[in-house]
């Protein structure tokens, strides 16, 4: 430390009062503050456990099955088996953690399936949608469908039975009145086995022409002249023959 | 300064600073939720557009799950209702929760195609809102969640300008950022977020990536799938399928 005494008297002494300082901050940091706020991993470790322990409030699609077996049963095979109990009840957690003095909302107006069911251009095709102005006005949905099993008034069959989505397209189309055989033949078997056994599609050009090519008789369909109209396409590459109308 | 005063001050050095290091504990893993282990984990989310139908439920559980203010700029999860018309012009609306949805003012015939997009942060793993933060109050977890210290935000709204997907507000009573955290407190009791919870079309997907049965593990393999502004390098962790080119 010789060189200490080398250096005038006052740089000695502001040396010692920064390595004071210096010393001070360093007991501070390593003894006094508590690890918590210095050390990151616990800092985060401590946001997890914050955010970890706040409450729930859907209490989610398991539980509610079971107290309400009925309900839980009749929606698992129904159109509605996809939809959580508590999208259509509200959180209900505080119904799980006291079920007597908390009881969910049971929505039972119209305006609650109009969330979904009201039609919607960007909604998916397919989707059952309605316009509430015109469906049955001020009636409640309930009266006639029921919402843990909705069922179209119609019970579909044959057909429509599985491919429901393709029969409410069809339904809106300019081939809405032509039977799903017309243009496919189901042998008995794809009832029972669908994916083995497979109803036949047009392949041809001239199926479609049956109807739609010129001179072929057919009344108040749009024809065309089969030799030219869409040289090497099949028709359905333009054409969608579920969808409505038109290109 | 001769030889042997360097190295008694080299020594002193090198003492001090053992202190240090030695003090600071090197792992401070602990267990958050009883069986729950962020090192097993690695959340994503799917989201099918083809399947939303624009119900709005998601929006509502969200507000409710996580106390999103009720108004209708705060959101933690939104879904966008697209319009492309057949002059190619597109217009964007966030659809409300409510069923005061504004009227179609476009006419069905110069609809060229339309959907729903909803959105929520996509929990990057490169991401830009964590950069930015100047306290370190955004983090991500082990398993793969963006996190906010509520208690450490100092409100700056730096992170909210740097998220490209604008997923992030101020919340108006904590005055501190916020945004979608999957729902962790969910997650750490083996629930699904609220959205997922509600979706009456399962359009969207909750998942775990280190598990390959897990539903994102097959929605994965089976969707072509997309991100939000894949060019930014942000690596999303939610996963679009079916998303058409006009969505951003």
């Amino acid at each position: 430390m010789k060189f200490l005494h080398k250096l005038p008297e006052q740089a000695v002494r502001v040396i010692i009062v920064f390595v004071v300082l210096a010393a001070g901050m360093f007991v501070v940091r390593q003894f006094i503050m508590p690890p918590e706020m210095k050390e990151t991993a616990l800092i985060q470790s401590a946001t997890m456990e914050r955010e970890a322990n706040k409450e729930i409030k859907y209490a989610g699609a398991e539980i509610c099955g079971q107290c309400h077996e009925k309900e839980h049963d009749s929606k698992k095979s129904g159109y509605h088996r996809d939809l959580s109990c508590e999208s259509c009840h509200g959180a209900a957690q505080k119904h799980v953690d006291s079920p007597t003095e908390v009881k969910p909302s049971s929505p039972t107006k119209r305006d609650y399936c109009a969330y979904c069911h009201t039609y919607n251009s960007s909604r998916p095709t397919g989707f059952p949608q309605i316009n509430p102005d015109t469906h049955n006005p001020r009636k409640p949905c309930i009266t006639c469908h029921n919402p843990h099993n909705p069922k179209p008034p119609k019970t579909p069959s044959s057909c429509t039975a599985c491919h429901a989505q393709i029969e409410r397209t069809k339904a809106a189309s300019y081939h809405a009145l032509l039977a799903c055989t017309v243009c496919h033949t189901a042998p008995e078997q794809h009832k029972t086995s669908p994916r083995t056994v497979t109803p036949t599609k047009p392949d041809k050009r001239e199926f479609c022409g049956k109807c739609h090519a010129q001179g072929s008789g057919a009344k108040g369909v749009p024809t065309v002249d089969m030799a030219t109209h869409g040289e090497k396409y099949v028709c359905w590459q333009c054409h969608y023959p579920h969808m409505l109308g038109g290109i | 300064m001769d030889r042997r005063d360097f190295l008694k001050q080299l020594c002193l050095v090198a003492a001090s600073s053992g202190i240090v290091c030695g003090l600071s504990p090197a792992a401070w893993a602990r267990i958050i939720h009883k069986d729950y282990d962020t090192a097993k984990h690695y959340y994503g989310m799917g989201i099918d557009v083809d399947k939303c139908i624009g119900c709005g439920r998601c929006m509502q559980a969200c507000k409710t799950e996580n106390d999103v203010p009720s108004d209708p700029f705060y959101f933690r999860t939104w879904v966008e209702r697209y319009v492309i018309k057949v002059d190619k012009s597109v217009t964007i609306n966030t659809i409300s929760t409510g069923l005061d949805q504004p009227v179609v003012t476009v006419a069905e015939r110069d609809v060229l195609r339309s959907f729903f997009v909803p959105k929520l942060c996509n929990q990057c793993a490169h991401p830009p809102c964590v950069q930015v933060c100047p306290v370190g109050a955004t983090f991500t977890s082990d398993d793969g969640v963006i996190l906010v210290d509520t208690k450490r935000c100092i409100g700056c709204r730096y992170c909210i300008q740097a998220c490209p997907y604008g997923v992030r507000y101020l919340h108006p009573v904590t005055r501190v950022a916020d945004k979608c955290n999957f729902c962790y407190h969910r997650l750490v009791r083996g629930l699904l977020p609220a959205c997922v919870e509600v979706c009456p079309k399962q359009a969207r997907l909750f998942g775990d990536m280190k598990s390959s049965a897990s539903p994102l593990g097959r929605f994965i393999r089976m969707n072509k799938i997309h991100v939000l502004k894949p060019y930014l390098n942000t690596d999303p962790k939610v996963y679009y399928a079916n998303l058409d080119g006009e969505v951003n």
